[in-house]
């Protein structure tokens, strides 16, 4: 006990040293007696203490990281703190989502619409995979969250002034993807990769003409900062072979115009297992090697630009032939079923995993560079000219089983996902990086055992330019015994770890749990940069258009009920605590056109509008306009309420909504 | 004070004694001061509400200037709704129309001590000199009629007893606590009265030896053309 109370006054000192505040200084003469009973009672090791004193917000204390954490099959985004690792908000994105009125009659149905299929039939759900910030050089810049359904191959556009869905994209020419969304170094393009191939279009073609039918797929979105949207006209594609491309990053600074995406079935398997076929699982890992894929983008553009290209389902495509012969497309082999693809924060080398090769191989861009230059290079069966592994190699490092994915820190690690093997690699990078640390470069520096079965990985603005360090949350999937069982179907486990010392003193902090999806990718922004509205800025203000809404109404007084044959338009004022007007009567069949209007100014004080037995509910936040349009087809006596709780008088906001027969 | 006038400038009074400019030019300097800080403080707040309470960490402020409000007028009306008091905005609504007018003309009168040698000076400067008092009966006035006029058939409105909000001071409204105090310009308004009664002061003794002067020789005239 005694030696476990002065290590932990160790502790202590070194919190304390570490800690640069001028506020008053902690207690450096040990714990508190009732936190040391405390303490004791709870069996706290000093690590444990260490991790509590590192991860505790006291309230009121703001988290300075802000995570973004793709919300899995549920389709939605989560907002959470760091290191806290409390959840701050739900965003609603590709399923629509009540609290926020996200797909229940307010402007977000035309949002959810615009990832119709082709044909218009909807999709409830999606499974966002990879959040990807908006840059600015390379930073994040804290305007914008793009985010990718791998199951519909669609994309969202997050405007981060109000943390709101405001776009949904269907891609017309794929029908899933998986190494979306990432962003260009100026969010010129928002890339969404494909993965499982398929004719373009996803045309009906049978399995046996895959090699001539399915393809690979890459999309380059043009991202208008102005508007906040996507431009699908100024958008293309590159067709690809059909070997299942996976996951890409951006160059930057040095490799700025280029992109890289990993893939995983050049094997071209098409499984078949019930047939006596090796099942895909078999099938796509028999090669020793597949293709890391170079791509030049700003290249692609100029091509795109000049006219290069097939429309396919109203979208430009520059076609495989072109690709090559315009030199927009390499390839060079990676080892064995490789996942990820990850750019250096000084754009010299790309980290590839090797999944089921126990390295991480690193590419030279310098040296891909010098050898597309010198030209002379094989192809594949497809034509696309293949970099032999020899020429852009870097070097490679032994990190243990499973590597995945990497990010970065300030002090020249690299940090990889190791699955197999459940733990987070450290490892020293070289090149420009290599007297930032004490290590030798390329070399593996400490494995930290995390559980279980790490996927993804992310830094504390990791896979920027200019990481920060501090923490790594490691995403990890199976979560066995860290939480109280709550049946058959566990949560994840998020596990925030302590980056901020060098060598091998990584430490585990916090278990999260997140128990409604399975969470793929986070990114992590510092706080400070993010600058959402406490309000709207002005009173009707349309979130959609992101400007005062020709509906709105500034004042209780002009609130109106104004019928013009079988259509009903209504004009409300909403605020504390009653709705403007609070009876509406009209007849069945009545078109109804409703404009609601909050005139409050409070940060906070936001209002519901639920319509009983009409699927109708709205979030309506201080300022916020939003209008419901619906036919009276049912006849009764309804109640509107509001559904946030806003005052004492709450329970009081409400409204009769009499549809006679 | 010394000021760097001329010392062979003199003032010649009608019984022949001679007197410094300064006498004369500092009464006139005090009086146009004091219509200048009265100006000023038509740009500044006279007076401020605070009120804390749990969920309004930063609190609620108005602040009331002579001729209109600033601050968090929205939300305290809209809590005051509950208690069926008036907006903020209709008290004193034709003191705050007239406002600037009247501060022009309370300066304009004070400027008159600049030409008006006589005891006249003095009363037209009494409106300059009432004007902190006067302000302070309005708002208590204003305050009284809010907490005067509840509307009964508001949420809260029945089980209100007509009330006087502070005009000075700490109270405490429901779960907030309120802050009532006077603010710079109110201040600047109470240094001009002083300023005024120094300008009068020195006005008085510039011009009295005149006007007594004047007595003397016309008794002197009167006593000649008699004799």
């Amino acid at each position: 006990m005694r030696c476990l109370l002065s290590t932990f006054l160790l502790f202590v000192l070194f919190v304390s040293a570490c800690t640069n505040q001028a506020t008053p200084t902690p207690p450096t003469g040990g714990l508190p007696s009732d936190a040391a009973a405390v303490a004791a009672e709870r069996n706290l090791k000093p690590d444990d203490i260490y991790a509590a004193l590192k991860t505790y917000m006291p309230s009121g204390q703001l988290d300075p990281y802000i995570m973004f954490a793709s919300g899995g099959q549920s389709g939605q985004v989560l907002v959470i703190g760091v290191p806290s690792m409390r959840i701050l908000k739900l965003i609603g994105v590709f399923t629509p989502e009540p609290w926020q009125g996200y797909g229940f009659g307010g402007s977000s149905d035309a949002t959810l619409d615009g990832g119709n299929m082709p044909d218009g039939s909807e999709l409830n759900w999606g499974d966002t995979h990879h959040p990807n910030l908006s840059e600015t050089n390379g930073e994040y810049d804290g305007q914008f969250l793009f985010i990718n359904d791998k199951a519909n191959a669609r994309l969202a556009v997050i405007d981060l002034r109000d943390f709101e869905t405001k776009q949904l994209v269907k891609n017309p020419n794929a029908i899933n993807d998986h190494g979306g969304a990432f962003v260009t170094p100026n969010t010129d393009y928002v890339i969404e990769g494909p993965q499982y191939a398929a004719p373009l279009g996803w045309e009906y073609a049978p399995l046996d003409e895959y090699n001539d039918q399915y393809r690979g797929l890459i999309t380059f979105w043009k991202f208008d900062r102005l508007k906040g949207r996507v431009d699908e006209a100024q958008s293309f594609q590159i067709e690809l072979p059909p070997y299942w491309q996976d996951l890409c990053d951006a160059g930057k600074a040095v490799s700025d115009g280029w992109f890289f995406c990993n893939s995983f079935n050049t094997e071209l398997a098409t499984g078949g297992v019930e047939l006596g076929n090796p099942p895909f699982e078999a099938g796509t890992t028999k090669n020793d090697v597949d293709y890391l894929h170079i791509l030049n983008w700003k290249k692609a553009a100029d091509v795109f630009n000049a006219g290069k290209v097939e429309t396919i389902n109203g979208i430009a495509v520059i076609r495989m032939q072109t690709a090559i012969d315009e030199g927009l497309l390499f390839f060079t082999p990676e080892p064995k079923s490789p996942h990820g693809a990850d750019v250096t924060p000084d754009g010299q080398f790309i980290v590839v995993g090797g999944k089921l090769d126990p390295h991480v191989t690193i590419y030279s861009f310098q040296k891909i560079q010098d050898a597309i230059n010198a030209g002379g290079l094989e192809t594949d069966q497809y034509g696309i000219p293949v970099i032999p592994l020899d020429k852009t190699k870097e070097a490679q490092v032994e990190l243990g089983l499973g590597p995945l994915h990497t990010v970065y820190d300030d002090k020249g690690y690299a940090y990889t996902s190791l699955f197999l093997d459940s733990a987070v690699a450290r490892w020293t990078l070289g090149g420009a990086f290599a007297d930032k640390h004490p290590e030798p470069a390329w070399t593996l520096v400490q494995k930290l055992p995390v559980q279980y079965n790490i996927g993804h990985i992310a830094a504390a603005e990791g896979d920027t330019a200019s990481p920060d360090g501090q923490f790594v949350v490691a995403l990890n999937k199976w979560s066995i015994d860290r939480f109280a069982n709550v049946g058959p179907l566990l949560p994840q486990n998020f596990q925030l770890v302590d980056i901020s010392q060098t060598g091998d003193q990584m430490k585990v902090l916090y278990d999260m749990p997140i128990g409604m999806a399975e969470p793929h990718y986070v990114q992590i922004i510092k706080a400070d940069k993010l600058k959402p509205f406490e309000v709207y800025p002005e009173i009707g203000w349309n979130p959609e258009t992101m400007s005062v809404d020709p509906n709105a109404i500034t004042d209780a007084q002009d609130a109106r009920v104004v019928r013009n044959g079988s259509t009903v338009e209504i004009w409300s004022a909403v605020i504390r605590s009653h709705y403007t007007p609070e009876r509406v009567e009209i007849n069945q069949g009545d078109h109804v056109i409703w404009h609601f209007t909050s005139l409050e100014r409070q940060r906070d004080a936001t209002h519901g509008f639920a319509l009983s037995g009409y699927n109708i509910n709205l979030s309506l936040e201080p300022g916020e306009t939003q209008t419901i349009e619906f036919d009276a087809d049912k006849s009764g006596t309804f109640t509107f309420y509001c559904t946030e709780f806003c005052s004492a008088l709450h329970l009081e906001m409400v409204g009769y909504f009499l549809v006679k027969p | 004070m010394k000021l760097s006038l001329d010392p062979d400038v003199k003032v010649v009074l009608p019984d022949g004694s001679t007197r410094s400019l300064t006498t004369y030019l500092l009464p006139s300097a005090l009086l146009m001061l004091a219509a200048l800080m009265l100006m000023i403080s038509m740009f500044l707040p006279y007076w401020s509400m605070t009120m804390t309470a749990p969920q309004y960490p930063k609190g609620l402020r108005v602040e009331v200037y002579v001729s209109h409000l600033e601050g968090d007028m929205r939300e305290i009306d809209e809590l005051n709704h509950y208690l069926g008091m008036k907006r903020l905005d209709e008290g004193g609504q034709l003191e705050r129309s007239i406002s600037v007018y009247a501060i022009v003309v309370l300066g304009l009168l004070l400027m008159g001590g600049v030409v008006i040698h006589n005891q006249w000076a003095g009363v037209l400067a009494l409106p300059a000199l009432g004007f902190p008092f006067i302000f302070v009966a309005d708002l208590w006035w204003i305050l009284y009629q809010f907490g005067h006029s509840i509307d009964p058939t508001s949420a809260l409105g029945g089980a209100i007893k007509p009330f006087t909000p502070p005009v000075l001071g700490v109270g405490k409204v429901g779960q907030f606590g309120t802050i009532a105090s006077f603010e710079i310009g109110f201040y600047l308004a109470v240094a001009a009265l002083g300023v005024v009664l120094m300008g009068l002061w020195f006005h008085r003794a510039a011009y009295k030896p005149i006007v007594d002067a004047r007595k003397r020789a016309q008794t002197l005239t009167a006593q000649t053309v008699q004799a």
